[in-house]
């Protein structure tokens, strides 16, 4: 188990990265958390990331890649839609690495 | 040619009293993120999983019915019902959670000579 | 007087006979986990004369079933529950 220390507190993280509280998530959390990849987040990663918080409210899971282009493609239109698109905002593993970014728990049947 | 099977999950228990309906859907999903064309078949008391308004909260488990919800999102919806099974339970195709389709005995038995896969749970 | 419980849906209709024959007048039966599906009001089922039939909340929350009970048919909270074993002589699971 490791910590992000945020300003004077210290948020308890998993072995993989992701929140152990998802309730302690704010936008600070994920600037903080990306800051350690190295990544800045930008307009177009934030819009992904209230996706995802989206998806997760309604559907109670955080989604694999396949629903998260899905989802992407069905709100934010199709050019956005794409596995290339997502891995240039979020490198390597676009669906683990937003879900963590966003607060989710690590995504289900991701492979 | 193609590489993809045609895999059927066969659900039918209802959806908190044991892990078998999870387990039917985490299957399905996860046949689903392999790219494989999935449909799925609630019979007997499986019908119970697609009621709506479930809150599971004060049994401390996950929503079945949220779940089951974004099964469009995974390109599932060839999504079956026994109709004596709803019938007999006093619930029609109004209490279900997702568009699904309607099939007869002799429907069912010519839905599993269709896929390649069969699944029960 | 005895207390019942039943946890399995009317599908299992070999343990919902013997529950029903094993029920007497002044009986409790509390119906929990797959058990609130008894309580269906479209798919009503005779209960023996003279025992109190209730369902656990949560359980009935759980299924999405709130608004599909049978009118006849009560519901208990946890607190309840562990009252209503302090209050019968015999506990017996129907499972």
């Amino acid at each position: 188990m490791t910590h992000l220390q945020l300003n004077d507190h210290s948020i308890e993280l998993d072995n993989e990265g992701y929140l152990r509280d998802l309730s302690q998530w704010s936008p600070q959390v994920a600037e903080a958390l990306a800051a350690e990849i190295p990544l800045q987040l930008s307009d177009a990663h934030w819009e992904i990331l209230y996706l995802l918080r989206d998806f997760y409210q309604r559907f109670e899971h955080a989604p694999a890649m396949r629903p998260l282009v899905k989802a992407v493609s069905l709100n934010l239109g199709p050019e956005k839609g794409r596995s290339i698109y997502l891995l240039k905002l979020f490198p390597d593993s676009p669906a683990k690495l937003a879900a963590r970014l966003a607060g989710l728990p690590k995504p289900t049947n991701c492979l | 040619m193609s590489t993809s099977k045609r895999f059927l999950v066969i659900s039918r228990r209802p959806p908190y009293g044991s892990s078998h309906a999870r387990d039917a859907l985490d299957t399905a999903l996860t046949t689903a993120v392999f790219e494989q064309p999935v449909s799925m078949l609630f019979l007997d008391d499986g019908v119970y999983q697609l009621l709506q308004a479930q809150q599971p909260a004060g049994i401390q488990q996950k929503n079945l019915g949220a779940t089951l919800s974004a099964l469009p999102m995974y390109d599932i919806d060839q999504l079956y019902v026994c109709d004596s099974a709803l019938r007999s339970r006093g619930l029609s195709l109004d209490d279900c959670l997702l568009p699904v389709q309607l099939l007869d005995g002799n429907a069912i038995a010519q839905l599993i000579r269709n896929h390649d896969v069969v699944l029960s749970f | 007087m005895t207390l019942h419980t039943l946890n399995r849906a009317p599908s299992d209709t070999a343990l919902l006979t013997d529950c029903l024959r094993a029920c007497s007048s002044g009986d409790t039966l509390l119906l929990i986990e797959d058990g609130v599906y008894c309580a269906l009001a479209e798919q009503p089922i005779a209960w023996p004369a003279g025992v109190n039939v209730c369902a656990l909340t949560a359980d009935v929350a759980a299924r999405g079933l709130d608004s599909r009970l049978a009118s006849s048919i009560s519901q208990v909270d946890d607190a309840d529950f562990v009252q209503l074993c302090c209050e019968h002589a015999r506990v017996i699971s129907w499972y």
